[in-house]
């Protein structure tokens, strides 16, 4: 239905405190949000592992979102943001070595009462996203196997 | 308020401020500092004798109660209804606070020795199972909006200070007067000052409207004055509301659907010569028009606190993008907030006007209420787990934990999670470098699950689209 049009899969994590209570409210408010983003919801942002921003590129997403509750204060948990803060330079880090585009990850911050900028931020990463083209990691990682 | 000052089951602590929160729902250590008033609470029936006997003869000082337009004693009461009924002394105006000489005629005359210049700051700690936010609102700083001339001209007044100059134990008795004692025979209200407007507050503050559709009643019933509105729209939803529009207006009261521009003393013609002129555009005829009045109200609206931000991080709730506390869903829960045991009751948490603050007001004492009742709370069951047999002792995770929930076995050289303490957060389920907590709910399995499922290809004949693996 995409006429064969490209259209990027990306992963997105969010707090379950900040940024996914604003892509709620963006979708309650009926805002104009692409359809390629893809929420997990975890309940801090200092859940999330490396691993798993890895684990969604290798599994085919072509871009990756974390994004959780504004440091220093507005984390539910007090300061899980910060481990986040810490965490994803080292991802940028891993993902350079890996040779993926710096461009396909974001991190930031969202809080519940910014629904208008996850909106906005859906949108202009799609089309980054989209510029930059597949990534198509599953399938290089396969043709390497073989 | 006299109600709440006498129920047996409720301890009022007034002239005290909260410090500091810690603790989780139903035990809550709530630490209190106890401003002195240099009155003891207990003795003080009163009698108000002490401020009749103060060394000042006159009162010099302005009452902040009416909003500065009389003047006060160093003691005094702070209101006529005050709860409790005890006097309080301004430690800052004081003289025997501040120079350590008077003849301190005012302890005296009080025959129960209720005063007390001795008195010191106390700190008091409580134990909690709830708490209700109730800290209320600000009202709007005209002063943000020069172009309508508060602080410049005498004669424009807020709506707070004309209510006050309407009220029968007000500065002026109940007689509304100009600034120079004389009755005002034009009075221009003017709707909508800090609400509804790009430049200080986007949202309405929703009791504005109400309030000058009285305050121009009385003004019209105290003085016979011709009274002009000047508004955006009339926002008169409530019970009984609309019926009283209805009243003002066939009470002859002047509407003028426009925003004032401007609010100056120039006159332009002999009838405007010692009046305030309003310059507003007539939206209903397209007219601009000079209308010369005597008195001009601001209806004022209403913001957060200015310490919003401190009392939102002291209590752990979160604030709306308007600036006031937010409540935990917009419909469904008005009345909690996302930190279980902590409520809002009020214009804390949105402008509203008597009847939904006391209906709000009622929700949240009752939610705070069932829940001490109920004598145990339900705990979220996405927590953290320990599984023994792998921790290897780094105790990496009681460094990460926001809630010091975990605590280290040192018998049997394992980490531990207090299940009430923990709030879920998974920091610790992350950081864990042996892979030994899981955050239940949120394991890894269960989020890598996720990743495959929304990154699955589509079955062969599916259609593609962005959506992937639902279609």
């Amino acid at each position: 239905m995409n006429n064969g049009k490209f259209e990027p899969r990306i992963i997105a994590f969010l707090c379950n405190w900040c940024t996914y209570t604003a892509a709620d409210a963006a979708g309650v408010a009926r805002m104009e949000q692409p359809a390629n983003v893809d929420i997990i919801r975890v309940m801090c942002t200092g859940r999330i592992e490396p691993m798993f921003i890895l684990k969604a590129f290798a599994e085919g997403a072509d871009g990756v979102i974390v994004s959780g509750c504004h440091p220093p204060g507005d984390c539910h948990y007090n300061n899980g943001n910060f481990k986040t803060f810490r965490r994803m330079p080292l991802v940028e880090a891993l993902l350079s070595q890996f040779g993926i585009d710096g461009a396909r990850f974001h991190w930031g911050w969202i809080s519940g009462a910014e629904a208008p900028l996850w909106a906005r931020l859906t949108r202009d990463f799609t089309e980054n996203v989209r510029a930059l083209g597949p990534l198509d990691w599953k399938r290089q990682k396969a043709s390497k196997e073989d | 308020m006299m109600d709440a000052g006498r129920h047996p089951n409720i301890t009022l602590l007034t002239y005290s401020e909260v410090t500091q929160v810690s603790g989780y729902v139903g035990n809550y250590k709530v630490t209190i500092k106890r401003k002195p008033r240099f009155v003891k609470e207990d003795l003080c029936v009163g009698c108000l004798q002490c401020i009749e006997k103060c060394v000042f003869k006159n009162a010099k000082f302005p009452d902040e109660f009416n909003m500065g337009l009389n003047m006060r004693k160093p003691v005094y009461l702070p209101f006529p209804q005050a709860t409790p009924q005890v006097v309080v002394i301004d430690a800052e105006q004081c003289l025997y606070l501040k120079t350590g000489k008077c003849k301190q005629s005012c302890a005296e005359v009080c025959d129960r020795k209720a005063i007390d210049f001795e008195q010191k700051e106390e700190i008091l700690e409580v134990q909690v199972g709830t708490i209700i936010v109730a800290t209320g609102f600000e009202v709007f700083d005209t002063k943000r909006l020069p172009y309508y001339g508060y602080g410049r001209y005498p004669n424009v007044y807020t709506a707070l200070e004309v209510e006050r100059l309407t009220s029968a134990s007000g500065p002026t008795g109940g007689n509304i007067v100009l600034r120079d004692g004389r009755r005002p025979r034009a009075v221009g209200i003017i709707h909508c000052v800090g609400s509804r407007d790009d430049k200080t507050n986007r949202y309405c503050s929703r009791i504005c409207c109400m309030y000058s559709l009285k305050l121009a009643h009385m003004v019209r019933d105290h003085t016979g004055a011709e009274v002009y509105n000047f508004y955006i729209d009339i926002r008169t939803a409530g019970k009984g509301y609309e019926e009283f529009y209805d009243r003002i207006l066939e009470e002859g009261v002047n509407f003028i659907r426009g925003r004032v521009a401007d609010v100056n003393d120039w006159a332009n013609s002999p009838e405007e010569e010692g009046k305030i002129v309003l310059r507003v555009e007539d939206t209903n005829i397209g007219v601009v028009r000079r209308i010369p009045v005597d008195m001009v109200i601001l209806a004022t609206g209403l913001e957060p606190r200015p310490d919003a931000d401190k009392v939102a991080s002291m209590f752990g709730i979160s604030r709306s993008p308007d600036g006031f506390f937010a409540e935990a869903h917009p419909k469904l829960r008005p009345v909690e907030t996302n930190t279980d045991g902590v409520f809002l009751a009020g214009c804390a948490q949105a402008p509203r006007d008597v009847p939904d603050t006391v209906a709000h007001a009622g929700a949240a004492a009752s939610m705070a209420i069932a829940l001490l009742n109920r004598g145990e709370v339900t705990i979220s069951p996405a927590i953290a787990e320990v599984d023994e047999k792998y921790c290897s002792a780094c105790k990496t995770c009681l460094s990460v934990c926001p809630y010091t929930a975990i605590i280290f076995d040192e018998v049997k050289n394992v980490a531990r999670i207090n299940d009430a303490l923990c709030k879920g957060c998974g920091t610790c389920v992350a950081t864990c470098p042996a892979g030994a907590i899981t955050g239940k709910h949120f394991t890894d399995e269960q989020i890598i699950v996720q990743i495959e499922g929304l990154l699955r290809e589509p079955e062969e004949g599916g259609v593609k689209t962005a959506e992937g693996a639902r279609t």
